[in-house]
């Protein structure tokens, strides 16, 4: 009897033993996969954003010099150029994401929950429909869009049609809040707003909303991404239970009331997922900038991921470049946990959206 | 969707370059100190990367460059980039850069500056023919690193069946701003806009020299951007603009002043050569003229563009580069773009010819003797960039405060 469990330990460990060289060598080739062409150049890119790089040679030749955080102070505190087209880039995407992300998310939402209705009649066809433009190439989509909003183009005659002379779409510079306050007769900024800046750009530039031309670009994205966060929220739908809707049914629930309470909160990892895909994807914006407008009119379309690009190749600022690009990782994983500790999953139901009393202590979730 | 894409942005140049490494087993990069090792040796093909304008140039180049090959005995090949800048650098980063190829102004500075191209201009044979403000604008240091290609001035266009039609004449080609800006007025009439150009420096830049001004001083050290005359220049674009009698080709819903242009949007415009091209591939009904534009209070004035051929400093054979650029900048190899692409020679020896051959752009040629170009110092091309994003709200801002936050701008740069 004592020998057993011994002679049982050792023969487990040597299979373990065998299990892990089996394991590593099945995982390797991902493992090398990625280390070479995920893990080496995030590091290489680590190197060159504190080095002096110029764009010529290997990174880790002895002509590049190790300069500490000058590129990120360039970026962040140069009070140059650099710094106030990094400010305008940050205060573009930033509009860009807190437009598209609740817009698609939205959007989403409601289209999957349209197609999931039984009595709907051609669900295929619909879902087809709604995904189509996320299967389609973006460059693609981006000269569709350049075509439908140019001056002459498709949406200002139908916009034309209802007495409505619509903006040069992609050439119009002007901020929307900035349109706004100036409809209300604000067309000179106060001077609290004027004379201050921040990242080289005046705060009254800050609140200036997206430039018609991002307006553009934040349509485009929500059109292009809600069908396939639409396809995640079908997904999670057709896995709720039907038991769940009919018990609140027999409470007494609304179909308001059912989505609102029932539905929603049993989506939540799923609204999590296609959150945190909606941020990185909008704050990552770049084919559509490279392919539409290059960062015009007026660095209005600007955004950190093009600039990144525009830094190291075209003005050959290596180290800013590949600065930006890391300073936009940071704002990504902030962005991502402040999200993560909003949706958190609460413990207690708050009191205004109880049905009912609180289950005792030790009940099930 | 686009994550993937984008981390590889994120970090830049450096993933394709960390592939080369490790899939070269080292031998991807060639570090720049060891690199001079194989110039002596001077052997093996050339390759070119160009930029190309269309199937004409391509065509050319390849002919000519062919024609090289043959007699010279040395292999070449041409290929045309889709991304020149993005392919250069890739080049240059791993060691292994075309030979030959393509810089323009604004990407000169750079490469000139971390050494990626080879200083050869002061050899070459051809060197004095060049026009001066052509090879000022690939020197640096005094060095001149690389042969001016060809050029274009820009000059204005006047569409003569809207002239004739708005009652004008041959007297009244504009030759002062009064006469531009009556002129325009008077072509202004419907849908059509008397002048129409793109919403750039590169376009309205071109008042700055005739009103006296310029971008950075005769050295190149210091900006002087929002000098009294360029403020007045500007000041005059912008009531061109106020008064309805010019128009930006973007507010026209045009790409390019060319466009806007060929459209009929728009009765006169102003662009280099190479909208000849342009009007004759897309536009072929367009009747037009080409004359100089109108002078300013200081005299005439035009901007010039330029490119060059560049040798890479990593060039396995730079001798033969050398000698294939010598070839294509020859005065006989110069006039066949000339004929092919419509560009203009960068050499004073085949003015005579180019303009013998093509009369209608005499204009063009005629700019070059007082043509300035565009400041072409490291990091000039960002503040050109801001300049024309200031450029675009002209209408509803001051033309001082956007010099001035240039001037700061350009003055930061050149402090450098």
């Amino acid at each position: 009897m004592t020998m057993a469990p011994q002679l049982l330990t050792r023969r487990r460990s040597g299979i373990h033993g065998r299990q892990n060289a089996t394991g590593w060598l099945f995982i390797a080739p991902v493992v090398i996969i990625l280390g070479l062409f995920l893990a080496l150049p995030v590091a290489m890119a680590a190197w060159v954003s504190v080095s002096d790089w110029t764009g010529r040679g290997s990174p880790f030749s002895g002509t590049t010099n190790f300069v500490g955080t000058e590129n990120y102070s360039a970026i962040l505190s140069g009070g140059g150029l650099a710094e106030r087209d990094f400010g305008t880039a940050l205060r573009n995407n930033f509009y860009y994401v807190i437009l598209t992300v609740p817009l698609q998310t939205a959007l989403s939402l409601l289209l999957a929950v349209l197609v999931n209705r039984r009595i709907l009649k051609g669900r295929g066809f619909f879902r087809t429909a709604f995904y189509f433009p996320s299967v389609t190439s973006s460059v693609a989509i981006t000269v569709l869009w350049l075509f439908l909003f140019s001056a002459s183009g498709v949406v200002n005659k139908l916009l034309a049609l209802v007495g409505v002379a619509g903006p040069n779409w992609f050439q119009d510079p002007n901020g929307v809040l900035h349109l706004l306050a100036g409809s209300l007769g604000i067309t000179t900024p106060p001077a609290a707003l004027a004379g201050t800046s921040f990242l080289g750009v005046s705060w009254w530039d800050w609140l200036s909303g997206p430039s018609v031309a991002m307006s553009a670009f934040i349509l485009m994205a929500v059109f292009t991404t809600s069908g396939t966060f639409m396809l995640l929220f079908i997904a999670a739908l057709q896995n709720l239970q039907g038991e769940l809707q009919e018990a609140a049914m027999l409470d007494g629930a609304t179909g308001w009331q059912r989505f609102l309470y029932v539905t929603l909160p049993m989506l939540r990892p799923t609204l999590f997922t296609v959150i945190t895909l909606g941020l990185i994807g909008t704050w990552q914006v770049f084919d559509q900038i490279y392919t539409g407008t290059q960062g015009g009119p007026a660095k209005t379309t600007l955004t950190p991921a093009y600039l990144s690009f525009s830094t190291a190749f075209n003005n050959q600022q290596w180290g800013q470049g590949a600065a930006i690009g890391f300073l936009l990782f940071a704002i990504i994983i902030f962005f991502a946990i402040i999200q993560r500790l909003i949706l958190r999953e609460r413990t207690t139901v708050p009191r205004r959206k109880r049905f009912n009393p609180p289950p005792p202590q030790g009940g099930t979730k | 969707m686009t994550r993937t894409r984008t981390l590889r942005m994120a970090t830049g140049a450096a993933a394709a370059v960390g592939a080369l490494a490790l899939s070269a087993c080292g031998s991807g990069f060639s570090s720049p100190a060891t690199s001079g090792s194989a110039e002596a040796t001077g052997s093996g093909p050339i390759s070119v990367l160009i930029g190309s304008s269309g199937e004409a140039e391509t065509t050319a180049v390849k002919s000519a460059v062919a024609d090289w090959s043959k007699t010279s005995g040395t292999q070449a090949s041409v290929t045309v980039a889709s991304d020149m800048v993005q392919q250069l650098s890739q080049g240059f980063a791993s060691g292994k850069p075309a030979d030959v190829f393509y810089v323009s102004t604004d990407q000169f500075a750079g490469f000139a500056a971390n050494g990626s191209l080879e200083p050869y201009g002061d050899s070459l044979a051809n060197k004095d023919d060049f026009y001066p403000g052509l090879a000022k604008a690939f020197s640096k240091d005094g060095k001149l690193y690389c042969a001016p290609k060809d050029f274009s001035t820009l000059s204005l266009v006047i569409n003569t069946d809207k002239w004739t039609a708005a009652g004008l004449g041959d007297a009244d080609i504009p030759t002062t701003w009064d006469g531009l800006s009556a002129a325009a007025k008077k072509l202004t009439d419907g849908p059509t806009t008397g002048l129409a150009f793109s919403p750039e420096i590169a376009r309205v830049g071109a008042f700055f020299p005739q009103a006296g001004g310029s971008f950075v001083s005769e050295d190149g050290t210091k900006a002087t951007i929002n000098s009294p005359e360029n403020v007045k220049a500007l000041g005059f674009v912008k009531s061109l603009l106020t008064d309805g009698s010019a128009k930006y080709s973007s507010d026209l819903g045009a790409g390019w002043g060319g466009e806007a242009f060929g459209k009929g949007l728009s009765a006169m415009t102003i662009e280099g050569n190479w909208i000849g091209g342009a009007l004759s591939k897309d536009y072929p009904d367009v009747k037009y003229r080409t004359v100089e534009l109108p002078a300013g209070p200081k005299g005439k004035g035009t901007l010039q563009f330029t490119n060059c051929w560049g040798i890479a400093t990593d060039s396995k054979n730079k001798p033969a580069a050398k000698k294939l650029v010598e070839q294509l900048t020859s005065t006989q190899s110069q006039i066949g773009f000339a004929k092919a692409f419509g560009v203009m020679p960068s050499v004073q020896s085949a003015a005579a010819e180019f303009k013998s051959e093509f009369p209608a752009q005499a204009a063009s040629l005629a700019g070059a003797e007082y043509a300035q170009t565009l400041p072409s110092q490291p990091g000039a091309a960002d503040v050109i960039k801001d300049l024309n994003a200031k450029l675009a709200t002209l209408k509803s801002s001051d033309p001082k405060t956007i010099l001035d936050a240039v001037q700061t701008e350009m003055t930061a740069v050149l402090a450098k």
